[in-house]
């Protein structure tokens, strides 16, 4: 199973009612395997997609308070989009079972930034789980929604792309019967009316030493064994596989504190601490426990990590990295020869982004290079040569917002292009922004009726766009619908040329089916002919 | 008994069906398996790579170490060089001789090749040419993968149960087109190495 599933099975063995997620790499999966298990689906698991990953998070909290169990995923930025959400999560509490899973990107495989979700944890002042491998995610999922209940709070697991998007085997726990209807004894404890959040947030507080105890008797924080004390290792989730890894015997000669579970057991770290000489901190993402340790002064033992340059302050850890690290030969191959050249992603062949940008291209010339905001999605892509068409890309439903600000300051016509998808996740509010501006911005929704870059998922938008935008109050003579076809180029070209000198708002919308949608279905009708056939 | 595997190729050419055959294959002879998968953006059209673990004992790291890994199984010859660093000196290349040419700036095919040639150790195959003569070019990651198969440390019935497996729900035409490509592969691997 990938982490990812591992995940989702797991909490499906744990009596989960309900999974919520918007699609976002690498946590995609984590939906994906709960959308097409029989299991699943016998059990009446309910499995859409949300609207945005604050949504998914307040109707896993809706459906806690119900008393049943809930589990929201999303990857890391998304955690940002449900901060609300989850810090205020902590204040009222769980009833049922609610785990949060937030998985981050280290290396930037397919994201923006590689922010860490254990800062949200620690933020929010709730329990922080870290598998290091697809067995522990496993676990650690089964597990979360038991501390879950048993702290009455929420719990965070963190992942990292690594090891949402690897394989092994995993060993499966019995299932367990899913909770009964039943509300909060406290029917005020989600009113978060100052008077009780104060009486809340003093709870919370209360619960900080049972969390640490909790992470000191789980299981999942441990203590191994080392001769050697001149070092001694601190190694949070999967580092510990990549200190293994270069001990073919799997005998580290230092004490190894390796942390599952947050927050971190003083009296674990201080044994380690006391033990060794110096030590070494080992952990993917931010350098978060080597602060702690380091403390603002850093006057203590010889502290190593990646405040100090013993390993990269950015990107992933690998093996080689942790074997220079721990001051062992790191084994190279033949380089790279130079006739190799870079292959990046790019939009796929007879995508219809592409006969949209290339009209907006055209379209644009004569206003010259810098005036499209962009958005999150395939068309990102669009920044890259052959089209080099936009020159944005920063969050969720940014493009319009920021169209409006550059045109507040002058820039017009501003231009902003935005998905779908992307569009009803967080363009909405964007859009009535805009139009309570009277602001002079032309909006391309790209509509591929799919959310394209994580594999084809059901886009919350399908059919509903042009009511949507009606509804906010874009004029109707300023909404169009176009083909993004090569044959309509010409005619593409004159709409948006008129609509880029329109003082206000206007919103035109590319509509052609993602090319991979596309051609899966056909694929699939074909099949099934066949199979109809014999 | 231990194998780490890199397989390459460019988004869309089906290095996840290989893995995904080794992976069943090592599963049915009881191995333990680690297998790092690229999803998400890069997966349109770009550069592509999955480490696949094999081996008797449990497997600590998803990642294979620089300078390790025992074989290279690549569907496109340039991106079998992207991963040469990650090669263990008496390692192997398998790689298919088609370019898949998606960029202005590809160098010239026998340039590229020279510079498989220059390696070590390493099998090339027309995987195209071969695929056709078995069926359908569509089958090229198979015989790449029955080149490789003589280097997995695998049974080739245990493989050949595994492709079985993979296509079933594809019909009877596509599994025995595919045992027809696993077959060629392994062949032609045989014969030149």
């Amino acid at each position: 199973m990938l982490g990812d599933e591992a995940i989702a099975q797991a909490a499906i063995d744990a009596g989960v009612s309900g999974v919520y997620a918007y699609p976002g790499t690498p946590s995609t999966e984590i939906m994906e395997y709960v959308q097409v298990s029989d299991q699943a689906k016998e059990l009446q698991i309910r499995s859409l997609w949300s609207a945005n990953e604050k949504t998914a998070m307040e109707t896993a909290l809706g459906m806690s308070y119900a008393g049943k169990r809930a589990m929201v995923c999303m990857k890391h930025v998304g955690l940002n989009v449900a901060a609300d959400a989850f810090i205020n999560s902590a204040i009222t509490g769980a009833n049922g079972g609610l785990v949060v899973i937030a998985a981050d990107d280290p290396s930037m495989h397919s994201s923006q930034n590689e922010q860490d979700s254990r800062f949200y944890g620690k933020f929010a002042l709730l329990p922080i789980l870290e598998p290091g491998n697809q067995q522990e995610a496993y676990d650690m999922t089964y597990y979360a929604f038991n501390l879950s209940e048993q702290l009455r709070l929420p719990v965070l697991l963190r992942i990292t792309t690594r090891l949402a998007h690897s394989r092994s085997g995993v060993e499966v726990k019995p299932l367990r019967a899913q909770n009964t209807l039943q509300l909060p004894g406290n029917l005020r404890q989600y009113v978060l009316l100052p008077a009780i959040a104060r009486k809340q947030y003093k709870a919370l507080l209360g619960k900080q030493d049972a969390m640490e105890i909790e992470a000191e008797q789980s299981g999942f924080n441990q203590y191994f064994e080392g001769e050697n004390k001149r070092m001694g290792l601190v190694v949070c989730g999967l580092a510990y596989n990549y200190v293994m890894e270069n001990y073919p015997d799997r005998k580290c000669p230092y004490p190894i504190f390796k942390i599952g579970q947050y927050p971190v057991p003083r009296q674990m770290m201080n044994r380690l601490y006391e033990e060794c000489d110096s030590i070494l901190v080992l952990e993917d993402g931010y350098p978060i426990v080597e602060e702690l340790l380091r403390g603002m002064l850093d006057k203590g033992k010889l502290i190593r990590g990646r405040m100090d340059g013993a390993l990269p302050r950015d990107g992933e850890l690998n093996p080689n990295l942790v074997a220079s690290a721990l001051g062992l030969p790191v084994s190279v191959g033949n380089p790279i020869p130079g006739i190799v050249r870079n292959r990046p992603p790019k939009l796929c062949d007879g995508c219809g982004h592409t006969d949209a940008f290339l009209a907006l291209n055209e379209a644009m010339k004569k206003y010259g290079k810098g005036r499209v905001f962009s958005d999150i999605g395939c068309y990102t892509l669009s920044a890259l040569p052959p089209l080099e068409s936009i020159n944005s890309c920063v969050d969720m439903g940014a493009s319009i917002t920021m169209a409006v600000g550059a045109a507040d300051a002058g820039l017009i016509p501003a231009v902003a292009t935005i998905g779908d998808s992307t569009f009803t996740h967080s363009g909405m509010t964007s859009l009535l922004d805009a139009i309570n501006n009277k602001a002079p911005i032309t909006v391309l929704i790209l509509d591929n009726s799919t959310t394209g870059m994580t594999g084809g998922q059901t886009s919350s938008a399908f059919g509903k766009i042009e009511d949507i935008c009606k509804g906010l109050g874009v004029e109707e003579e300023h909404l169009h619908i176009i083909r993004p076809l090569r044959r309509y180029h010409d005619e593409n070209v004159e709409i948006i040329k008129k609509e880029l000198e329109y003082h206000g708002v206007s919103v035109i919308i590319p509509r052609r089916e993602c090319i991979q949608t596309l051609n899966r279905r056909m694929r699939q009708k074909a099949s099934a002919r066949k199979l109809a056939k014999s | 008994m231990k194998k780490d595997i890199i397989l390459a190729g460019v988004g869309g050419q089906g290095i996840l069906s290989i893995a995904a055959c080794i992976g069943l294959a090592a599963l049915a002879e009881n191995l333990f398996l680690k297998q790092a998968e690229v999803h998400g953006m890069s997966q349109r059209g770009g550069a592509v790579q999955s480490h696949l673990r094999i081996a008797s004992d449990p497997i600590a790291s998803d990642l294979i170490p620089e300078g390790k890994a025992d074989l290279i199984i690549s569907v496109e010859p340039m991106e079998s060089l992207r991963y040469l660093p990650m090669l263990h000196r008496n390692g192997w290349i398998i790689s298919s001789m088609n370019p898949f040419v998606n960029i202005p700036d590809y160098p010239q095919v026998e340039v590229v090749l020279d510079e498989i040639w220059k390696q070590n150790r390493y099998i090339t195959l027309d995987a195209d040419a071969i695929a056709k003569e078995c069926g359908s070019v569509k089958s090229a990651n198979i015989v790449v993968l029955g080149a490789a198969s003589p280097f997995l440390d695998l049974k080739y019935e245990t493989l050949q149960n595994a492709v079985m497996q993979l296509f079933a729900s594809k019909g009877d035409d596509i599994v025995e087109l595919n045992l027809k490509a696993l077959q060629a592969g392994k062949e032609y691997a045989l014969k030149h190495s």
